[in-house]
């Protein structure tokens, strides 16, 4: 024991003695004052040796007291409000982190709503107004390293950071605003700043001080997922303060150095994502990522080939950070990346945003990387490029296609300069703009930020403007005569019908149409034939029928000899045209025609189609009376017949106003109900089409290369099951269907599957719900649980929205039975 | 015979035109009934005291109708070149006579008067090509009349009626334009002398001074030959189109030289014929590819495509009133009512 118990010891007892009995005004004020010089500040202070020996033994103590007594009659001893602000003065003056501390403990341990509580946390939050959290985390700063006492700091940081966390759970309803995580964290980052300015002073002074507190703040907050709050106020402020002084820049790094490696990766992509550009990037991390495992780890494999969410200037700013210094350049890892693109199972399982940012990155380190660097592993990246490139145009997927596509021009022009420049045809869109962009290298601007609003550009836009306008008058033409006729009576008339004319040489008549096709020499009687077909077709379905199969033999094998506009679309009308006409012939004709050999995939395709079209065509209701009205459509008809609609309504009118109805009422016929004149040829359609897909032929090997036409044997299977609704062969459809589908089911290609589930949705809706749980009850059973594997775990985006439709069809389906189950 | 125009039978199509633009216009009424393809046209006045217009048209079966735009029927029918083409039509201003030009090498004279149609006069020509004749007429009771010549290259321009050759419009030895295709005369009020304008075979446009027998110019406006032309003789400027896929607008400048102001491409190659609306304001074109093209004759801003006949159209010809009229190889006439005359 002490012999000598010090005078503070003495005074502490006996005042907090005073304090937790007394109920006198006046001698809780002064024994309240005399405590309050142990904390300096007032007119005649207590010794710094008592001061120290205070704050470190008594400090804690005093403030348990005193929040114990804390209560409106307490505090009402004294008028004015005086003795609250003593109380206060407290724990806003004294030391932070103990007060800090006493204060979380107390709100913890008060029961729910009460005065005691609210006038707490009104205290806190002008804890937290003052900037004592700051003075809290500078304190824990300023402790040499072995006098830390890891317990407290461990005790202190979860109760800096989960303030608003501890504060919402005992406020509930009554929450003050300053504790919200999105006004607290920003509120936290701030104080961090005033913290690491107050480190960099004392270290320009010579003192040692260690950043470590902060980093642990600042990782545990962004572990909690507040990166955005807390960086987005630390990330400007540092950039501002970091940018021309190295003492800034090296406590930067320290403080990402000192973030434990359990929080590393959420400050680290929290950085990446909030740092507006590789510049700023560089400066606030430093080496970071040669001198942790942990930083390299995350910036090197995991924010590239582990996640792709990240937006495409996170992306360039991570990139570009690898790139600047020579010694982290090595870590730029494009060959990683290429191998990861030329994979082809990767291609397969991965979602297609992945391979847009796996894409990305691959554009994004080409236009980082020289020439010689390329060179040093030049056959590598060519062998995962071709790969890569092979894999993807074999794809069905046209997005993916692009994708390789785009990658292809741009990185062989890279690795390979010398070699002839690599051309694809593919249509424009946004990613494929936003990717050649990419590969463009970036000028080295500090930031886009920093560089302010372009002006520049504005400034040179407006005396252009000027000499335009200036320009105007100049430009405006000279009348050759002074004559003063305007020109406002001589509106033209539409002139969009003023188009080339073809010769004269239309054939009459289906068969010379079919000799023209076949036998002429003449490529404008050619042209004429095949643009005359289809209206000849559906003029005369009595001579069609004659020639039927032979006609779509002729169309099928038409090649476009010249370069006639719109080719495709008049032989696949025309095709279509003679398959309704003739709907049982030529379907049985084109499905044979579909797995015989020595065709193109671009004719079975075609033959896919127009089965397709045509069946649809067949099964609309109503069809009779819209090709009555219409003889010829499109092409063959003169323009002037475009003023028929004012024609006919004028005669109309007429008839209506010379006509006398006796009933009143809607005068209009509903459609007429006519059947469904697919019913009696779906079975040529569809049958032969769904017999053959598994004999592989030498030139067509549908479960082989040529997915593609798989897939599409999958969509058009499908359209032909939905158009065949209501008719008599769609239960043995179905079931035929569900057959295929179930051979299928675990198909590698994305379109294909596509395919499948939509062939399900159809055969779920266009087979009766009775028939179907009678006749393919295990089919349907087995179905389902294919749909929801299918919907949890494919990884196209579409495949699983498609089965979660099925599966919602099913559901209804089940939900129409169910009526009629119970009696 | 048939009158007025029924439309085609209604279709899917629907005018794919902004709302802003009318559609394409209608003809007012068709004239059915020449039983074979129309090759010239002509407005005439009239008896006087009848008081309405007549439309004349040759055919190429040899027949001149004479319509009445009233009644829309034909009200005669003169037959004087033997079932040989008529291409070109001309009445004169005094006395009710008319100038037809048949491929029977004969130009005959036609006294309509009181409703009498006998041929009063015949001229007979020396070239079989489609070169139409033009006449100079000031009112006085001679008149001069410009026809190609016997020569491949020639025009002759005779005094009329008494059929006495001026002379013989001859190029210079190392020319060589072809044969002439179309032929304007004209006069200016100021200046006493006649000129003609010619059109031929080569694609180029001469200006001919008839009394001195001279070229005053001569340009080259197409590279096909000049299918016809017409003049503006107080703006000095003409238009001229050919079997190739453009109309040349030329102007003509106080030395008398000839300048090519602009050429205007069309869709489809071939124009038989061109006429400027009597108050030169607007212009129409007769086209192979079976449409008439109307143009503001200032600006040669296109107005309107009137895509109505199935057949090449073969002539076109303005009313005083401002009415238009083209015929064509399909046998028929149509009449339009194209920005009225205010």
């Amino acid at each position: 024991m002490d012999p000598v118990p010090s005078s503070v010891r003495l005074t502490v007892r006996e005042a907090v003695h005073t304090l937790s009995s007394s109920e006198d005004g006046g001698c809780i004020f002064s024994t309240l004052g005399s405590l309050k010089r142990y904390l300096g500040g007032t007119e005649n202070p207590a010794l710094p040796g008592e001061q120290e020996e205070f704050a470190r033994v008594h400090f804690s103590a005093v403030l348990r007291c005193l929040v114990s007594k804390l209560n409106p009659d307490w505090l009402g001893l004294l008028p004015n409000g005086q003795l609250e602000e003593l109380w206060a003065s407290f724990f806003l003056e004294g030391p932070a982190d103990q007060a800090f501390l006493v204060l979380m403990e107390a709100l913890e341990d008060t029961p729910g709503p009460s005065f005691r509580l609210m006038k707490m946390a009104r205290l806190l939050a002008r804890f937290l107004k003052a900037g004592r959290m700051a003075a809290v985390m500078e304190g824990q700063c300023r402790q040499q390293a072995e006098l830390a006492f890891p317990l407290l700091q461990e005790a202190l940081l979860i109760k800096v950071v989960g303030l608003p966390d501890r504060l919402g759970n005992c406020l509930q309803h009554e929450n003050l605003a300053e504790f919200f995580p999105q006004n607290y964290f920003p509120l936290l980052g701030e104080e961090a700043v005033r913290v690491l300015q107050a480190v960099v002073d004392s270290l320009r002074g010579g003192l040692d001080c260690s950043v470590s507190f902060v980093s642990q703040v600042v990782g545990k907050a962004c572990v909690y997922g507040r990166q955005k709050e807390i960086l987005g106020v630390l990330v400007p402020r540092l950039t501002a303060l970091t940018q021309g002084s190295c003492l800034w820049q090296r406590v930067c790094w320290r403080l990402v150095e000192c973030v434990p490696d359990r929080a590393m990766e959420a400050v680290l992509t929290g950085l990446v994502e909030t740092a507006p550009g590789p510049q700023v990037l560089a400066r606030l991390l430093g080496n970071l990522v040669l001198k942790s495992k942990k930083a390299r780890f995350v910036m090197t494999q995991k924010l590239l080939f582990l996640q792709y969410r990240y937006t495409t200037p996170v992306l360039q700013s991570l990139l570009g950070y690898l790139a600047m210094d020579s010694q982290r350049r090595p870590l730029l890892a494009l060959k990683e990346l290429m191998e990861t693109w030329g994979s082809s199972s990767a291609i397969r399982h991965a979602p297609l945003a992945q391979q847009c940012y796996v894409s990305k990155a691959v554009l994004i380190c080409l236009a980082h990387l020289g020439d010689a660097e390329l060179q040093d592993s030049r056959d590598e990246l060519l062998a995962s490029l071709m790969a890569g490139v092979k894999c993807r145009l074999d794809s069905s997927l046209p997005a993916v296609r692009r994708l390789g596509m785009v990658v292809a021009e741009v990185a062989s022009a890279r690795i390979h300069p010398e070699g002839p420049p690599l051309k694809f045809q593919y249509e424009e869109d946004e990613l494929s703009c936003e990717m050649l962009a990419l590969a463009t290298p970036q000028p080295a601007a500090d930031s886009p930020s920093e560089a302010g609003p372009p002006v520049a550009p504005v400034a040179a836009e407006a005396p252009d403007k000027q000499t335009v306008e200036g320009g105007v008058p100049q430009v405006r033409p000279q009348g050759s005569d002074s004559e003063l006729d305007s020109d406002d009576e001589f509106v033209p008339y539409d002139m969009s019908g003023d188009q080339e004319l073809k010769s004269g040489k239309v054939p009459m008549y289906v068969r010379d149409c079919v000799e023209a096709l076949t036998t002429s020499e003449d490529w404008e009687r050619w042209e004429a034939a095949l643009r005359a077909l289809e209206g000849l077709v559906v003029r005369s379905p009595a001579a069609t029928r004659e020639v039927s199969v032979e006609l779509a033999q002729v169309l099928l094998h038409l090649e476009e000899k010249t370069s006639v506009a719109g080719f495709e679309g008049l032989r696949q009308r025309a095709l279509v045209a003679v398959t309704i006409t003739d709907p049982a012939r030529v379907a049985e004709y084109l499905t044979s025609q579909f797995y015989a050999i020595n065709y193109s995939l671009r004719q079975r395709m075609d033959i896919l189609d127009v089965l397709a079209l045509a069946a649809q065509e067949l099964s609309r209701p109503g069809r009779f009376r819209r090709t009555s009205q219409c003889g010829s459509p499109g092409p063959t008809c003169p323009p002037s017949c475009t003023v028929a609609p004012t024609w006919r309504a004028v005669v109309d009118e007429r008839i209506r106003r010379k006509t006398r109805r006796f009933s009143k009422g809607s005068s209009r016929q509903g459609p007429a109900g006519s059947p469904n004149e697919f019913n009696s040829v779906a079975g040529y359609f569809f049958f032969p089409l769904i017999q053959g897909f598994d004999r592989p032929l030498v030139t067509f090997d549908l479960l082989g290369d040529d997915q593609l036409v798989l897939g599409r044997l999958a969509h058009t299977l499908g359209a032909l099951m939905y158009l065949a609704v209501n008719t008599t062969v769609a239960v043995s459809m179905g079931k035929a269907l569900l057959e295929f589908v179930w051979a299928l089911r675990f198909h590698g290609d994305t379109y294909v599957r596509r395919g499948l589930l939509s062939a399900v949705s159809s055969v779920l809706l266009s087979v009766p719900a009775e028939r179907l749980l009678e006749d393919l009850p295990d089919e349907l059973l087995e179905a389902r649980s294919w749909l929801a594997d299918v919907a949890e775990k494919d990884p196209d985006e579409d495949c699983r929205m498609l089965a979660v439709k099925a599966l919602l069809l099913l559901e209804k389906l089940k939900d129409k039975l169910l009526p009629l189950s119970p009696p | 015979m048939v009158f007025g125009w029924f439309p085609p039978s209604p279709s899917a199509e629907v005018a794919a035109a902004p709302p802003s633009m009318a559609a394409p216009p209608d003809p007012q009424f068709v004239l059915r009934g020449t039983q074979s393809a129309v090759h010239a046209l002509h407005f005439w006045g009239g008896a006087q005291e009848q008081g309405h217009q007549l439309l004349l048209s040759g055919s190429l079966s040899g027949l001149v109708h004479i319509w009445s735009l009233q009644t829309r029927r034909a009200i005669a029918t003169l037959d004087g070149h033997g079932g040989q083409c008529v291409i070109w039509l001309q009445t004169l201003p005094q006395g009710q006579q008319l100038l037809s030009q048949g491929r029977d090498l004969k130009l005959c004279l036609w006294d309509l008067a009181e409703g009498r149609n006998a041929v009063v006069d015949s001229v007979g020509l020396e070239s079989v090509g489609f070169c139409r004749g033009s006449i100079l007429a000031r009112g006085q009771q001679r008149w001069m009349l410009a026809v190609p010549g016997g020569g491949s290259d020639e025009i002759q321009i005779l005094e009329m009626p008494s059929k006495t050759s001026v002379c013989t419009l001859k190029p210079e030895a190392d020319a060589k334009p072809g044969m002439p295709m179309c032929l304007e005369l004209w006069q200016t009020d100021s200046s006493p002398r006649p000129c003609l304008l010619a059109g031929y075979e080569d694609g180029s446009v001469a200006l001919w001074d008839v009394s001195e027998r001279k070229v005053c110019s001569r340009i080259a406006c197409h590279t096909e030959p000049v299918m016809g032309l017409d003049f503006d003789s107080q703006k000095a400027r003409g238009v001229s189109g050919s079997a190739e896929k453009a109309l040349a607008v030329w102007s003509l400048d106080e030395q008398q030289a000839l300048q090519v102001r602009g050429k205007h491409e069309l869709t489809n190659p071939g124009i038989s014929d061109v006429k400027i609306r009597p108050d030169r304001k607007i212009l129409a074109t007769a086209g192979w590819d079976h449409r008439v093209r109307v143009f503001h004759w200032r600006t040669m801003k296109p107005l309107a495509v009137l895509a109505f006949h199935s057949a090449v159209v073969h002539c076109v010809a303005f009313a005083a009133d401002g009415l238009l009229a083209a015929g064509s190889r399909d046998h028929r006439i149509s009449i339009w009512s194209l920005y009225p005359r205010s």
